[in-house]
């Protein structure tokens, strides 16, 4: 059974997100409000998205080790997902044909499955397997099969689709196998707590762009990220995550610090596949999926986080 | 009607029924469809059963492989009688377009394939029978027994059709030129429902050439239906065909 500090911070994400949920619906239901409504259903989809992301959070907190599991299957199949989305949209040539074949059914479960296994003397093999191996193999594959047409780039594409959609957010279940002294059998709070930040740092930088954006970071790549939300956000992020200090291994300093940093790799994440969808030509990863987000789109900011939360807390608070 | 069932393989005569039966008019219009499939025979009950079960678990498998999202534009799932013409660039083009479809429409629909192909090996036989493909034969076409005869012959008064008027599958990124097929199906049976479809990226799935499948995300875009015009020309009609297909993709 979970302590008190877990229990807290799941209710008190709870209470928020019902809250949301029923300002959302309320929002949806009068639409004379003045509101655009276009971004109250954009509200209202991330709220389920984070439905869905708290239930399973929540789920590996309540269960423990079978639980433990489930998060790596479910982030498992996340990161299927935002790869099928990545590609799609990238263009390749029948050529890539073979080699993206391997990437989807070998290295993709075989990182998942390293992950799953959560044990120490493999963690070195979980951070090179796509950085090194994966990285050798796809050019071989690809000069194999005799297309060298634009090669380096139809390299570069597959290899960095595997590594922001795959590699970087397997850094997050990853986090339940952390020791941490003192902190045992806690990870899946501190997983809640980095998913949290990174998602309230999303909103919150929205939030105040809205509020007071005037200075806009790179036109051309997304007219809604301003200096003002950037700050506004990180610094807010930063608060929240000092105030939850509690339930992590933390003191509050340490907790502000690594919200702040969560958040502004969050903000790198959302500014960099913002430019790739600028290069493609579309508004967000989900055109192709009628009726949804993309999954991409929601867990961009979580990607570029993951592995630099993993790391800070591995080098600084766990036994290694 | 003992095994008809297994009409769905021409190659079986001894299991067919008479073309007369199929006939517009004829018996087998007035016997459901359901049973004209399944036949009453309980063992050919039970092998039908099988066959649907294993088409409806394939056609699941094929959605997930394909992540074919599905779009109806100014266009609505109907039983009515249709045929579904659509760009061809895939293997997976015929069993993504028919899992596409409601179960109750996908069970009157039939992929029309070519009997040199789908014939060869046991595999893509069994897989012909189970998705009820009607096979044509393209390398013996006789005068008297031209594949639109036999497509309308097979279809009686109940089932659609699933044609590529592409002919083969497509390697080049703009739709080929129609064959004449769908012309004459639409000039002999006026009645019938054209319906476009285009099918976005599944080449990238499973490309002309290679057997294992990258399970990318694909899109079904089905349009409103068209009717040949009074007096339209072979090749007018085929163009405008061809652009009915082709204006989906930008939707």
């Amino acid at each position: 059974m979970p302590d008190r500090e877990t229990l807290s911070l799941i209710g008190g994400v709870l209470a928020i997100l019902f809250v949301a949920t029923t300002i959302g619906q309320r929002l949806k239901r009068s639409p004379d409000v003045g509101i655009n409504p276009a971004l109250v259903d954009a509200f209202n989809l991330r709220i389920r998205a984070w439905w869905m992301m708290c239930t399973v959070l929540a789920g590996a907190v309540f269960l423990g080790p079978p639980a433990r599991v489930a998060t790596v299957v479910v982030f498992f199949f996340i990161s299927f997902w935002a790869l099928r989305e990545f590609i799609t949209l990238t263009p390749t040539r029948l050529g890539d044909h073979r080699a993206l074949f391997w990437v989807f059914t070998a290295f993709t479960p075989l990182q998942y499955l390293i992950v799953g296994l959560g044990v120490e003397e493999y963690s070195l093999l979980f951070s090179v397997l796509i950085p090194v191996y994966a990285f050798l193999f796809i050019p071989a594959r690809v000069a194999m099969a005799g297309d060298y047409k634009r090669f380096l780039e139809r390299v570069a594409k597959i290899q960095a689709g595997l590594m922001i959609c795959v590699y970087c957010l397997s850094y997050a279940p990853a986090i339940l196998s952390l020791k941490i002294p003192d902190y045992d059998g806690q990870t899946a709070t501190l997983l809640f707590f980095f998913v949290l930040i990174v998602q309230l740092n999303d909103v919150l930088q929205f939030a105040w762009g809205k509020l007071l954006g005037r200075t806009v970071i790179a036109p051309a790549i997304s007219p809604s990220r301003t200096w003002e939300g950037f700050i506004g956000g990180v610094a807010s992020a930063s608060l929240i995550g000092a105030a939850l200090f509690w339930a992590t291994p933390f003191t509050p300093w340490q907790a502000a610090g690594m919200a702040a940093v969560v958040s502004v790799m969050g903000f790198a994440g959302g500014m960099t596949m913002s430019a790739i969808k600028r290069d493609r030509g579309v508004q967000d990863y989900g055109t192709l999926v009628v009726g949804h987000g993309g999954v991409l789109d929601r867990i961009d900011s979580v990607c570029f986080a993951a592995p630099v939360f993993y790391h800070l807390t591995r080098y600084f608070f766990a036994l290694s | 009607m003992g095994a008809a069932g297994h009409y769905a393989v021409p190659r079986r005569q001894d299991n067919m029924p008479s073309h007369d039966e199929l006939r517009p008019g004829g018996d087998a219009a007035r016997v459901s469809p359901m049973t004209a499939r399944f036949g009453q025979n309980t063992d050919a009950a039970g092998t039908s059963l099988q066959t649907h079960m294993t088409s409806t678990l394939l056609a699941v498998i094929a959605r997930i492989l394909s992540g074919a999202s599905v779009r109806w534009i100014d266009s609505q799932p109907d039983t009515c009688q249709r045929v579904y013409f659509a760009n061809h660039t895939s293997h997976l083009d015929a069993i993504v377009l028919w899992s596409s479809l409601p179960q109750r429409v996908r069970a009157l629909t039939r992929p029309v394939a070519a009997k040199d192909y789908w014939e060869k090996g046991g595999v893509r036989r069994y897989m012909a029978r189970t998705f009820n493909a009607l096979l044509i034969d393209r390398t013996d076409i006789k005068v008297h027994q031209s594949p639109v005869d036999l497509m309308l012959r097979e279809i009686g008064t109940e089932q659609s059709l699933i044609v590529f008027p592409e002919g083969s599958r497509n390697t080049e990124s703009e739709i080929q030129d129609f064959k004449s097929g769908l012309y004459y199906l639409a000039k002999k049976r006026p009645d019938l429902e054209l319906v476009p479809v285009h099918i976005d990226n599944l080449n990238r799935v499973l490309p002309r050439g290679e057997f294992l499948p990258v399970p990318l995300l694909s899109l079904v875009t089905f349009g409103p239906p068209i009717w040949l015009e009074n007096g339209e020309a072979k090749t007018d009609f085929l163009e405008r065909a061809r652009k009915s297909v082709r204006r989906l993709k930008d939707l």
